[in-house]
């Protein structure tokens, strides 16, 4: 009978439909909740079939109005770049961008058509990241949970304040952050990689990638582990953390007959948890380290002997600017 | 059991259908890589042999080569009227030349393109003007830029393909768009972030003006491991810019990076980025000395948008190829074509007692009649002593190939070895020794590399 279960499905294939809830009771001081919740058949196919209601409250009205403002903002700018033509708008979405403020106005306050835009959206957009994180704090606290997630989503906004606030502070321009626009971020990424002497010699950027491979990996790895154990309660994984059965024993059995050795089915969860929280914690510091304390990340791994030498497959030359003689062509 | 998988296939049809909108963009493999750097390192150049296919059967054929004419007979600037250019060449060659050129230019309008076909020394037509003042930056472009232009050279052909306007050069573009109803309020584009960028990216749509006309700065990384001081380094802005010019690099040549870069640090000299070094002083030659002069002379249907001329680049003469006309050697088969006046000064010879030391031109063996007075107190001393023999070394400069620079001192001291002869020494008393190397000057920059050194022995 269980093994008939169908669980390993990327779809859930069985859905339990009963009344729509609408959760705990809340705290005294909380707002309402908004929306009567209703079901969908389609969400329940990859989550809960059920949806709403939303907490909104006083942070996710500020977060969701600044929000707002600063991708209309962004979103205006790109339409009147290219004159405000919407076939046009459509066509090059993806090479559209609002671009910060020129080298030459350093942190100082540009005109609005100079990089002011790009200021005024990057401050608003920082007021609801922030008030939205709030929100993940405060909203986790009143259910009594832990506030691990919001923690990981600080470890993101980390990343963003280094690209946005921290390094362009540190470097004295506005004009070092990033543009808003889906390949323009991307120039801008290789051009850093560049500007710097390859990002790939610089030790935060390797520990950032080692975390997000090791992300998907563990992720992978653990998906797999419950889904394959499913048949016999595995994925009840909580209550198997304490009180462990034979699904659990499965799990581990195999890690231990594949790899020697397994993580737990508590012990998991926080590998992959600092896993994901690593990643744009240390990318974050790789960033912040460029053109602040290194310049160039090849010259420094040559320094340290972290770079290998590899034979001069292209032949070797001397800059020739630095051989030209005066007067000659 | 269709009935049941029916949800699924419509899904199916859906990623199947989201897949094919994700890739419309990219080509269709297979793709061959050659390996470019050292093994594990990734370098590899990468190319689609359809694709390949496709541009090669795309590509004009140039037209046949005549074969050259007599060089003896009165020279064209005696025969015909207002010949400023090309004017000593015999006129059998002259002729050649014309028809040569109108082949490579204007096959189907014919000499009167250029030329009005009552008086052809008339110089009314503005085709007339530009088309001699092209012949004479060809002349400079084989001569004064061999060092970027090789043995492959420079024809009208390598531009103009038998097109009366070459296909590629770039104009300065539109004036960033500013919307008149919001006086300018929003929409700095800044230069850049539009589809039809350096390569199909949103990098600076015009690094031309600042690089091929202007002189700016093109190298953006960290000179050292540590900052010299926070913010004195390049902006990221002008890391992009150089970025957008390194795009049409690649496009233009049809290569990747890792043709002229160690893409381990793409701040390192290899012999290929020399020769791209100075194409883009070359480009600055073309653009500011030859062409933006003649826009004036243009008609205005000619001229951009922002009513400049049509300016080269690389693409201009490459065409997506990393050889123009993959290196068919063209140019030398049209003297006329070849030299200006002498271009690269030679530093005066050296004239010591014992030792003489004459210099020569880039790739050059021909020893310029005033190098040869650095032979004079030499020849005093040979014949104040009729035993006494010299030792004649020929010197070239490291940059290019070894054989072949073997060869150039080789033929470089032969020629000082003619002219002692000619001077009436015995050919017995002037001895050859090994090409020489020129120490340390491996881009070829100094004139004092490629000389030939005359020792009493």
């Amino acid at each position: 009978m269980l093994s008939q279960i169908p669980y390993q499905n990327l779809f859930t294939r069985v859905q339990p439909v009963g009344p729509v809830h609408d959760g705990v009771e809340l705290p005294p001081g909380n707002s309402p909740r908004d929306g009567k919740p209703f079901l969908v058949h389609l969400f329940g196919r990859l989550g809960n079939a059920q949806l709403g209601p939303i907490y909104l409250g006083p942070l996710g009205i500020i977060s969701l109005i600044t929000g707002t403002l600063s991708i209309n903002i962004m979103g205006f700018n790109q339409l009147a770049s290219v004159n405000w033509d919407p076939v046009e708008f459509i066509r090059q979405l993806p090479w559209l961008a609002l671009e910060p403020p020129s080298p030459k106005y350093g942190l100082g306050i540009p005109p609005m058509n100079e990089g002011g835009w790009w200021l005024l959206a990057s401050a608003l957009l920082l007021v609801s990241v922030l008030t939205w994180w709030m929100r993940t704090y405060t909203r986790a606290r009143q259910l009594g949970m832990g506030t691990h997630i919001a923690w990981a989503f600080a470890a993101a906004i980390w990343l963003f304040l280094v690209l946005g606030l921290f390094r362009p502070l540190l470097m004295g321009s506005w004009s070092e952050g990033v543009p808003y626009g889906i390949f323009p971020h991307l120039d801008w990424t290789a051009a850093f990689s560049l500007r710097y002497g390859n990002l790939f010699y610089n030790p935060f950027h390797a520990l950032s990638i080692a975390f997000l491979y090791g992300s998907t990996l563990l992720f992978a790895m653990h998906g797999a582990t419950i889904l394959a154990v499913t048949r016999y309660g595995g994925d009840r994984e909580i209550d198997q953390i304490v009180d462990r059965g034979t699904a659990s024993e499965r799990a581990a059995l195999f890690w231990r007959w594949t790899m020697g050795w397994n993580a737990t089915m508590e012990s998991i969860h926080r590998w992959a948890w600092w896993f994901a929280v690593l990643t744009p914690i240390t990318g974050g510091i790789g960033i912040l380290l460029s053109g602040t304390v290194v310049d160039n990340w090849y010259l420094w791994a040559v320094k340290h002997h972290v770079a290998p030498s590899y034979p001069a497959v292209l032949g070797t030359a001397i800059d020739p600017s630095t051989l030209i003689v005066p007067g000659a062509k | 059991m269709s009935a049941r998988h029916s949800p699924i296939r419509r899904l199916g049809a859906l990623v199947a259908l989201g897949a094919a909108l994700v890739l419309a963009g990219c080509e269709r493999p297979p793709v061959e890589t050659t390996q470019q750097g050292f093994r594990g390192t990734g370098m590899q150049n990468t190319v689609n042999p359809r694709i390949a296919a496709q541009e090669a059967a795309a590509r004009a054929v140039p037209p046949e080569d005549a074969p050259p004419a007599s060089p003896d007979g009165p020279k064209a600037g005696q025969i015909y009227q207002n010949v400023k250019v090309l004017g000593d060449l015999s006129v059998a060659e002259f002729n050649r030349h014309m028809n040569a050129i109108t082949q490579w230019v204007s096959p189907e309008q014919g000499c009167n393109y250029c030329h009005n076909g009552a008086n052809f020394a008339d110089d009314s037509k503005y085709t007339k003007v530009v088309a001699r003042r092209m012949i004479q930056m060809t002349q400079s472009l084989n001569s004064q830029w061999k060092v970027h232009t090789g043995a492959t050279g420079v024809t009208c052909y390598t531009c103009h393909r038998g097109a009366p306007v070459p296909a590629n050069m770039w104009f300065k573009p539109m004036t960033p768009v500013r919307n008149a109803s919001l006086g300018g309020a929003l929409g700095n584009d800044f230069g850049q972030n539009k589809a039809d960028g350096p390569g199909v990216s949103s990098l600076p749509y015009d690094p031309y003006s600042s690089y091929l006309l202007g002189d700016e700065e093109i190298k953006v990384y960290g000179k050292e491991a540590l900052p010299q001081g926070i913010g004195n380094g390049a902006p990221i802005q002008q890391a992009e810019k150089t970025y957008a010019l390194m795009m049409h690099f690649s496009k233009g040549l049809g290569q990747n990076c890792t043709f002229c870069h160690n893409s381990q640090a793409f701040s390192q000299w290899v012999p290929k980025k020399v020769t791209a070094w100075h194409g883009i002083r070359m480009e600055r030659d073309i653009n500011n000395t030859y062409v933006v002069p003649l826009t004036d002379a243009f008609p205005k249907e000619r001229l951009g948008p922002q009513g400049d001329i049509g300016k080269a680049y690389c693409a201009t003469c490459h065409a997506g190829q990393n050889k123009p006309l993959g290196g068919k050697e063209m140019a030398k088969l049209y003297a006329g074509l070849q030299a200006l006046a002498p271009v690269i000064t030679l530093p005066p010879p050296v004239a010591e007692g014992g030792r003489s030391v004459l210099y020569f031109g880039v790739g050059s063996h021909d020893l310029v009649a005033e190098q040869t007075k650095g032979l004079e107190t030499l020849l005093g001393a040979l014949s104040g002593n009729p035993r006494s023999v010299v030792l004649v070394s020929g010197y070239h400069s490291a940059a290019g190939e070894a054989a072949a620079n073997a060869e150039l001192a080789k033929k470089r001291a032969e020629a000082v070895r003619s002219a002692l002869l000619a001077a009436g020494i015995a050919p017995t008393r002037v001895r050859l020794d090994k090409p020489q190397q020129a120490e340390a000057n491996v881009a070829g920059e100094d004139p004092a590399a490629r000389r030939v050194e005359v020792r009493l022995q």
